[in-house]
Order: structure tokens, then sequence, then C-alpha cells
């Protein structure tokens, strides 16, 4: 018995919360003019001296107060409420441990299926980044002339920061969400994640992050960068508000995801399932979600105190009256330097994983790959003041700091061993995603060495804020981590929709991206030596013709991305080829599933019986007994 | 679901995805003040005002500068086009009260053709810096020319802009020489974006108020 | 036995390729790149960062010639043909042991190299050193403040009746003391060829030294995102003989002598009175 359409759209779904975070935002935005109006605090007379509250004719109480009451709005709509308040109430839970739901809506509600979830990530992640990735292209057409033709320097600032901020928030979930929701539980033999409401959760936030960014342009832009450093942050319009509130919320799934696939990966693991039977991208994700735990809270604390200062002249970071402008810049990079880490771990990650299958060897030193992961993972806390080298804080310490990014140099290097040592001698097919993996030992080679340029102070004092670093972070994230998630996208897109992609397409995204790539930002390696600083919209007049080589490679770039779009939406919703039996040849164990795998990924745990990589070993055992009625051997 | 259905809404996202890109490019990044012509007659001059507060548009209590194009009227725009190798005469209207310049330095005329900075027919080598309301400055050529306060007890503020020179003002008249051909920012140097945290928020951040470009051309 | 030998074949050849590419490029680095290194040397500092950047660079053929010339050579060799895995091999601990014990030298080697040149050999690499440097080099140092502010740099030269200028002149061949800070937002002064970048920051003095070497302009720019005029931050400075130094600095007091009596008197930091903090 099925009720009318328009019966089925009301609920705890996205219509829902989408409602309900209007209708939050309304009231927040009341309460805020109610209670700054009380509070005098609205008052557009300069010559009113109340210290305590802020004064411009702008808002910013009210605006955060109604991005606060439209996320809960966001959050009930959507059925997060339910379970808490039920048992707030004393009532039996509504929210069932595992989806099983089938059907299209079950994308659009709060879902407790990691496969469900892992979709919807997908989805989300690509649109955002290619919102982002548009911003990169406005942003190199702008840099066509060495002065202002297309964009007032106001918008183009907000441009930069929107680009930034959006593709530093969106990645950091890039792989964690889509892969490592979908895949973790399955690689480990699990049905679940630990926590599948906080699973939704911390999808669901993502979305929302991403709309209250972009909600900035209605609200005069910001002009911080994705740094957001304050003083300049407190400085800034109404726009500054959205930025802090949107990673505000990133940061707190992070953390939720961080936790989730730890806990998934530490507790759910099937019988057999060892830790040196771990697949080599659960190490990755592992050692990315300890980062993802520790660090995104240091920096929702300083958004906070931006937060207070804009509303409530705390000052946190006003020096006239007390404050200090490093107590930013610390707290941000103390979690700023680990999240570029979580922008590369998952890439080492997929591209080890996805090499030995077409390598057909064995992982070369699968404990050195771990011991790299887990390095860099520690590592990265001890190095932020390598950002701050010429801020003129405590210069003493620069020895130190420079000692220990140089250091993590070292387990970055195992990285390269551990690629190399799979490769020799190896059957090397040169599929789509393999493609990937190679550009991506290419392109992170160049960042990782780069690195060492710009962790070097002598060359940082002349590199700092310059396009070279611009061209090294780039090289490390885009060229590295983005590299690594359309090889992951090829290579796990038709066990996620049971659909192959156009493979003659994805060649030519291939070339296109990879020339492309590396056609923008080697210039700019060159851009940034010979005195060309980051985030400006002039530059000297002799770089243009370096400026005009990247801005138009970006663009074959940009087109190379759309020919992915076109390929990736085709294939799923037109064209819709089946993706039969084991596409690669993989010994893992997601691909002695069906593509897609069913609802319910297995009715009785499987019993892993034999490592992911035993590739050439003669009568070694499918990785897993599915079965499930076998104990360990 | 059928394949056509599919299409079409394959179809359908498309076309919303590119009216909304559309829309961003026009409706947000293409937004801009005006280029308007500013100067007029043989002389090259060129007539602006600052006002306390604009009085129009989105942002109306914020400070700005206008400009008078050739037929007169006063336009809200700070992007104005000057001949290029040639001496501005450049006649500042200024209603605002003093604000207070963060840097003393700019209390002095720069850069500007010797000796021809008047405060109301007066020449002077430079103001107090606490009176200071606005400056007129073109880094880039060297320039910057700082704009004298109304006593904060005005009897006849002006109320609403464009300001009418029968109402309490300062005249400052200047001549500058602009260069070669090309686009030259300038900007106001008194941190007078009020209630924004050093003043320099807001209108001061903002085109179209207390900063903008000169095209010379 | 066969195995063995072929797969010794292989690391010659790669050896080979290593050798021969690694010698071409740096050969190109010494006679062509080097040399032209920027930024270039027009300061003892900026000289320090050429050099730096020409080690470094030196240092990287052979890292980055290694993966390479293995990776692209197992790609071309390496291809499969047929059904069929590689060969079990699980790791070589010769191999492990040698690449980390290379790794770590390299990286402790940058490392100390790096701290000397920063802390003894070239005082800090023109680099800010906030209030109270760690490196200070030996002799009489000429101090000029700069002044950042949203959005313009001014300079201030203490010894010369603390006259404020538009343009920053600085005499050749004289140890400079520069004294960076802000009055409002966090802004970078970089100054190019005379190799300093140091951090304006309100209410804190960032010391920077350097030391030109040439009579000719250098560029200065903001290196910090500090607002909407950011990219718009920049000038041209002159290194100038002694004589036109002293000449320019005598016009500067005159000319601005109306704006000098109005300063301030010299500070290292300047901060707004709480009641102009928040503008208008």
């Amino acid at each position: 018995m099925q009720r009318p359409a328009w019966r089925r759209l009301i609920g705890f779904n996205l219509l829902g919360g989408l409602v309900l975070a209007g209708v939050g935002f309304v009231l927040g935005w009341l309460l805020g003019t109610l209670i700054s109006n009380l509070a005098g605090a609205h008052a557009t007379d300069a010559g009113a001296a109340n210290w305590f509250i802020d004064q411009s004719d702008e808002n910013d109480i009210a605006l955060l107060l109604a991005y606060t009451f439209g996320l809960v709005g966001w959050l009930g709509g959507l059925g997060f409420l339910n379970y808490p308040l039920a048992r707030i109430a004393g009532r039996p839970p509504s929210v069932p441990p595992e989806d099983t739901g089938t059907g299209m809506g079950r994308y659009f509600r709060m879902n407790t299926n990691h496969k469900v979830v892992g979709i919807q990530y997908l989805v989300v992640v690509l649109a955002l980044f290619f919102i982002g990735g548009l911003n990169a292209m406005l942003i190199r057409a702008e840099l066509l002339q060495p002065t202002p033709w297309l964009w007032q320097p106001d918008r183009y600032l907000t441009l930069v920061g929107l680009h930034g901020t959006m593709m530093l928030m969106i990645m950091s979930a890039g792989v964690l969400g889509p892969f490592g929701n979908y895949l973790v539980p399955i690689m480990v033999g699990s049905r679940g994640m630990a926590f599948p409401r906080i699973e939704s959760l911390s999808f669901w936030l993502t979305p929302a992050a991403g709309v209250v960014l972009l909600s900035t342009l209605f609200l005069g832009g910001y002009q911080t960068g994705w740094t957001g450093y304050a003083p300049l942050a407190d400085q800034s319009r109404l726009g500054m508000d959205a930025y802090l509130v949107a990673f505000t919320l990133i940061g707190l799934s992070m953390v939720l995801v961080g936790i989730n696939l730890i806990t998934t990966i530490v507790n759910m693991r099937a019988p057999g399932m060892t830790w040196t039977r771990l697949p080599i991208f659960c190490w990755g994700v592992l050692s990315t979600g300890i980062l993802m735990v520790l660090s995104p809270l240091t920096f929702a604390a300083a958004l906070f105190m931006v937060a207070l200062d804009r509303t409530s002249a705390t000052n946190f970071f006003i020096s006239a009256v007390g404050g200090s402008p490093y107590l930013y810049e610390n707290l941000f990079w103390f979690f700023g330097h680990p999240e570029v880490y979580i922008l590369a771990l998952p890439g080492f990650g997929i591209v080890l994983e996805l090499m030995t299958v077409f390598a057909r060897k064995p992982l070369f030193g699968y404990r050195l790959a771990v011991a790299a992961m887990l390095g860099v993972a520690i590592l990265s806390f001890m190095v932020w003041q390598h950002h701050l080298f010429v801020s003129g804080i405590n210069a003493t310490l620069r020895p130190f700091y420079m000692l220990t990014t140089e250091l993590i140099s070292i387990p970055t290097g195992f990285v390269f061993l551990v690629a190399i040592g799979t490769l020799w001698r190896g059957r090397i097919q040169l599929a789509v995603p393999m493609l990937f993996c190679l550009a991506f030992l290419f392109n992170f080679l160049i960042g990782g060495v780069s690195g060492v340029f710009v962790s070097d102070v002598p060359s940082d004092v002349s590199l700092h804020g310059s396009y070279f670093v611009l061209a090294h972070f780039h090289y490390t994230i885009m060229g590295g981590l983005v590299f690594a998630f359309f090889g992951g996208i090829y290579y796990w897109f038709p066990k996620m929709t049971g659909y192959l992609l156009n493979d003659r397409l994805a060649k030519v995204h291939f070339w296109g991206m990879f020339l492309g790539f590396n056609g923008t930002f080697l210039p700019l390696f060159a851009a940034g030596l010979l005195d060309m600083p980051r985030r400006v919209i002039t530059y000297n007049v002799n770089l243009q013709g370096l400026n005009d080589f990247a801005s138009i490679s970006a663009f074959v770039l940009g087109l190379s991305m759309l020919v992915f779009l076109v390929n990736f939406v085709y294939s799923w919703v037109v064209t819709r080829v089946p993706a039969v039996g084991n596409l690669w040849g993989s010994r893992s164990v997601e691909w002695m599933l069906p593509s897609p795998p069913p609802v319910t990924t297995w009715e009785a745990s499987p019993v892993f019986v034999s490592g992911p990589y035993e590739y050439g070993v003669a009568g070694a055992p499918a990785m897993a007994n599915l079965a499930g009625q076998e104990r360990n051997p | 679901m059928p394949v056509r259905m599919r299409v079409t809404l394959v179809f359908a996202g498309a076309l919303v995805a590119i009216a909304v890109t559309v829309a961003y490019l026009v409706g947000y990044l293409a937004v801009a003040p005006p280029e308007v012509q500013g100067t007029s007659g043989a002389d090259a001059q060129l007539t602006l005002q600052t006002v306390a507060a604009i009085s129009s548009g989105d942002r109306p209590d914020w400070v700005s500068y206008l400009v008078k194009d050739p037929s007169g009227q006063w336009i809200h725009s700070t992007i104005w086009k000057v001949p290029a190798n040639s001496v501005i005469k450049v006649t500042i209207y200024q209603f605002d009260t003093a604000s207070k310049l963060r840097n003393p330095f700019w209390a002095q005329p720069l850069g500007i053709v010797p000796s021809s900075f008047m405060v109301n027919g007066t020449a002077l080598d430079s103001i107090p810096s606490d009176t200071a309301s606005h400056t007129f400055a073109i880094p880039e050529l060297g320039v910057s020319v700082p704009l004298q306060g109304i006593a904060d007890d005005a009897k006849n503020p002006c109320v609403s802009a464009p300001c009418d020179t029968a109402t309490d003002h300062e005249t400052i008249t200047f001549s500058f020489r602009t260069g070669a051909p090309g686009k030259y920012r300038w900007q106001c140097f008194v941190p007078c974006g009020a209630g924004f945290i050093f003043g320099n928020g807001g209108p001061m951040s903002t085109i179209g108020f207390m900063g903008g470009f000169l095209l010379v051309v | 036995m066969e195995e063995q030998r072929t797969n010794r074949n292989h690391f010659v050849r790669v050896g080979v390729i290593w050798l021969g590419a690694t010698l071409v490029l740096e050969a190109g680095l010494f006679f062509w790149l080097g040399p032209n290194m920027p930024p270039f040397q027009a300061s003892a500092q900026a000289s320090e960062q050429a050099n730096t950047n020409t080690l470094l660079t030196g240092l990287a053929i052979p890292v980055m010639l290694l993966v390479w010339v293995f990776v692209v050579y197992s790609i071309v060799v390496f291809r499969r043909k047929g059904e069929g895995d590689g060969p079990t091999i699980r790791g070589h601990y010769r191999t492990q042991v040698a690449w980390v014990v290379s790794s770590a030298v390299i990286v402790l080697f940058l490392a100390g190299y790096g701290s000397y040149v920063l802390m003894i050999s070239a005082y800090g690499v023109g680099g800010g050193q906030g209030s109270d440097p760690a490196a200070v080099p030996a002799g009489q140092t000429m101090e000029v403040q700069v002044i950042a502010q949203e959005w313009g740099f001014t300079y201030r030269y203490p010894t010369f009746g603390g006259v404020e200028t538009q343009q920053l002149v600085l005499p050749v061949g004289q140890l400079i003391e520069l004294h960076v800070t802000s009055l409002d937002v966090i802004h970078s002064f970089w100054a190019y060829e005379i190799g300093v970048k140091a951090d304006a920051n309100p209410g804190q003095d960032n010391i920077a030294f350097a030391k030109p070497a040439e009579v000719a302009p250098f560029q200065i720019r903001c290196a910090e995102l500090c607002g909407v005029w950011h990219g718009y931050m920049f000038g041209t400075g002159q290194v100038v003989s002694q004589s036109d130094f002293a000449t320019w600095i005598a016009t500067q007091q005159s000319a601005n002598a109306p704006a000098t009596a109005q300063l301030p008197p010299y500070a290292h930091v300047y901060l707004p009175v709480p009641a102009q903090v928040r503008g208008g």
C-alpha cells in the first residue's frame, strides 16, 4: 500500500531538514536582532562608545545565531534528534542501527547504512569539489592579465578564499567520506561502521557546511583566504561568519569521521583480520583518523574566539587591547599542518593499495609503509611553526622546527621506496587507476622535494608566502591526493555503483588532468622564485608569460574535469554498463562480493584466512571465507 | 526509473548548474561600480565629495566618495577615467567630521604639483593629524592629500548624499600629474570604516566607497 | 642464478641511466641555473638564500631522478604480457635499511647546514627574528623602521631625526637593521632582491638584518594577505651610494618636516589608543 507521492515527501528527510533549517535561521536572526537591540549593540552611531559590543552596521550576533538555530533545524528535520529525544523520554529508539531501505529515497534522509553514506558522500564531495574548481578557473582567468581586468579586488579575494576553503574543507573528507565509509567496513569484515548514526551525522554536516560557506556570497564575502588570519578576520564583513561556521561544521564532521573509522578498524575486524593482514588503505585511513580526531578542535576553538571577537569585542587577537595576533596563527597552524597530512595520507593509502593490484605483486615492505603513515601522522603535530618562520615569533626555535619538518621527509620517503619496490619486476598493467597512481608518484615527489625547500629557513625567507609555496602545496594536495582520489573513483566506482565508467573518456580525462596540472603549477614555482606573492591580483609584468601559460594549462585541467563529469554522470545514469566480476583481478575482499554489494554485506561474519596481497603465491587461498562457518585455522 | 526520465533529470540538473553558475558570475563576481568619466573641461577638472553616509543603496550608513561626471551629476562610483600625462586639477568637497590619522605622516600633502594644496582657499603645508577626516592617496603615483574634517558641532551638517555645498563643508583643491596610461588604485588612509576593527573594514574594504581605481587613458 | 643475473642487469641499467641523467642536470645547475639562481646576489642575505636554493636543487636532482628512473624503467620494462603475477617480493632488508639511513643522513645534514647558515653565518638570512634577535651581526648597524598599515608601507629613520618617508632608500654596503611593525592587521614586508622577509604584526617589533651589496632598485611586496588592496601593497626601493643617501635623507628631512613634527616619538611599536581600535 503506497502513500501518494506528496505524502511521502513529508517526514524526516532532506526536505524536512531544509524547511526546519530555514525556520531556525529566521528564528535565530530575530533572536539575535532582539539581543543586540536590547544591548544597544546594533548602534550605527559611531559616537556611542560601547566597547563591549561590535557596532558596525552589520549584525554578527543575529547571523551567528541564525546559523546555529538553522543547524539545529537542519539536523532535527533530518531526524538526528529523534534518537536522543526518544531516549530522554524513555521511549524505545526509533532509528534502526542498520538501515536496509532501498530505492532513491534512502539517499535523501538520515541513513545508517555505510554504503548509502558512502554514495551520499561521493556525490556531495564531487559537487562541492567542482564548485571549488570553478573558482580556481575564475582565479586563473583573472591572472591572465597583470592588473585587474575581470573582477574587482574585493570580489577576487572572496574568490580566492572560497576556492581554498572549499577545497580544504571538502577534500579533508574527500577520501575518508566516500571510500572510508563505504570500503573500510567491508575490508575489515564488518557489517557497518561502529557508530552508524554518527556516520550519518558526519555526512549531513558536510552539505550544510558547503551551503553555509557559499552563503558568504550574499553577505559581502570574506577577504582572508582559507587561513582566516585574525585580526583581519575580526575586521571583515558578515561573510566572515559564514567561513567561521562552515569550517566549524567541517571540523566537527572530521572529528566524528575520525572517531568512527578508528573505532571500526580497531574493534570491528572480523576473525582472522590481523593487523598485518589489514589492507594498507585501512592503515592510511587509520592514521588520517588519528589526525582528524586530534587536530580540528583546536581550530574550532580558534574560530569560536574569532566569533567572540566579532560579536562581543573580546579582543583575543587585538594587540592594542591586550590580545595577540600570534595566538590565532598558532592555533590555526596547530590544526592547519595536520590538516595538510589529512589531505595526504589517504592518498598514500589508495596509491599503495592499487599499486599491488596493477603490479601483480605483494606490497614491498608492508611494515615500512605502515611506519611511514604513522610516522607522518605523529610528526605532523610537531612542525606547525614552520608556517611562522618569518613572523618573528620565538626565532630561536626555528632550527627545531626546521629539523622536525625535514624529519617528515624520512617517513614520506618510505612511501616512495614501497612504491618502487612494489613496481620493480612486477607485471605492470597501465589501467586507468594505475595511471593515476603513477601520476601521483610523479607529482607528489615534486611536491615533497619542494617541501624541503620551504622547510629550510634560508630558502624559506625568500619563498614564504610566495607562489612557490602555492605550487608546492598544490603538488601535494592536487597532484597527490586528488590524483589518488580520482584513481580511487575509477577503481571503486564499478564496485560501488555496479556500473562501468567509459575507459576512453577516462584516458582523455587522465592525460588532460596530468598535463594540465603540471602545465599549471610548474611555471608557478618559477613565478614564486621570481617575486610573486600569493593571493595578489597584480603581479610584475615580466611574469605574465608564466602566468598565462599556467592559466591556459589550468583551463585544460578544467576541461578534463568536465570530461570526467560527463563520463561519471553518463555512465551512472544513462549507459549503465553492468560491472561483472572481479574487474581488476584484485585479491581484496570487496572484489569477492557482487557489484554493488548487497544492502546487508554479509549475513554471517566472514573469516579472513589470508592477506590481501598474496600475488604470485602459488596456492594462496582467497582472502576471506565468506561462508562464515569456519574459525580461523 | 525509465531511461528517458533519467536523461531528462540529468539535463535538467545540468541546466540548473549552468544557470546557478551564470548567476554567480553575473550577480556576484561581475558586480562593480560604473566607470565614470572623472575629468571635465579643457583643464582636466576632477570634482569629488566625501560624505559621512551615502544614504542610499544597500549600505546607506557607509562613508563614501562621490564623483561629479561631465554633465554635473554626482555619481556614486570610485572608478574614474582621467587623461594620461596631464595635470589633473582636483577639487574635493569634504562633508564628514574628523576622525584621526592612524599614521600622522599622511597629514601633509605628498606627490602633488608643488604648492597647490589649498584648504578653503588657504595654502597649507599640512593639517593637524587629528583633524583629518579622510585622505585621497594614489600610492603608485606617490600622491597623498589629507582632507580636513568639519567641526563635530557644525551648525548645518549635510544629512543626505549627494551633499549640497550650502551645508557645512571643507573645500580642498590640489593638482597632480598622471603618468603613463594604466589602472591605478587609490584609497583613503584614515581608518574611517566605523565599527569595523581598526576602522579598515566595510567601506574601506569595498570598492565603490573609500577606494577605487583611476583609469588613466 | 639466471634470475639473479637479470635482476642485476636491470639494476646496472637503471644505475647508468640515473648517473647519466644526474650528471647532465647537475652540469646544467652548475653552469647555468646556479649562477642565475633567484633571489640573486644583491645582498649578503639574498646570496645565502640563492646559495641554499642551489644546494637544495643539487641534492634534489639525484633523489628525484632516482625515483623517476626506477618508476619509468619499471613501466617500460616490466609491462604485463599475458597472465600471471610478479615474483613474491615482500621486502628487502638491506635495501630498506639503506634507504632509511641515507634519507636520515641527507635530512640531518640539511637541518644542520640550514641551522648553521641561519644562526651563525648570515644573521638570520634576512628573515624576521622578532624583537629579540638570536642571530645578531657584529658591527655598526643602521636602524630603519618599516611601518605597515592597510595598505601601504612607510619607513622611518630614527638616526635622522625620526623622519618618515614614502620610499625606502638604503646606502650600499651598510648593515641595515630593519624594524618591521604594523598599525593594524598582519602584513609581511618582502624586499625581494635584498633578501628580507619579515611579518609586520600589530604591536610587535620584528627585526631583520640585511646588507645590500649592489647599487640597484629592489622590489617591495606585501607577502601576507591583508585585505582588499593586498595585491597593490608594492613599491620599489633603492640602494644608493653613501653620498647619494646623505643627499636624499637631507631632502626628505626638509620636505617632510611638517609631518615629522606631528609624528609620535620614535618607538618600536605603535598602537592605536583603545578608543580608536574600532575606527570611525
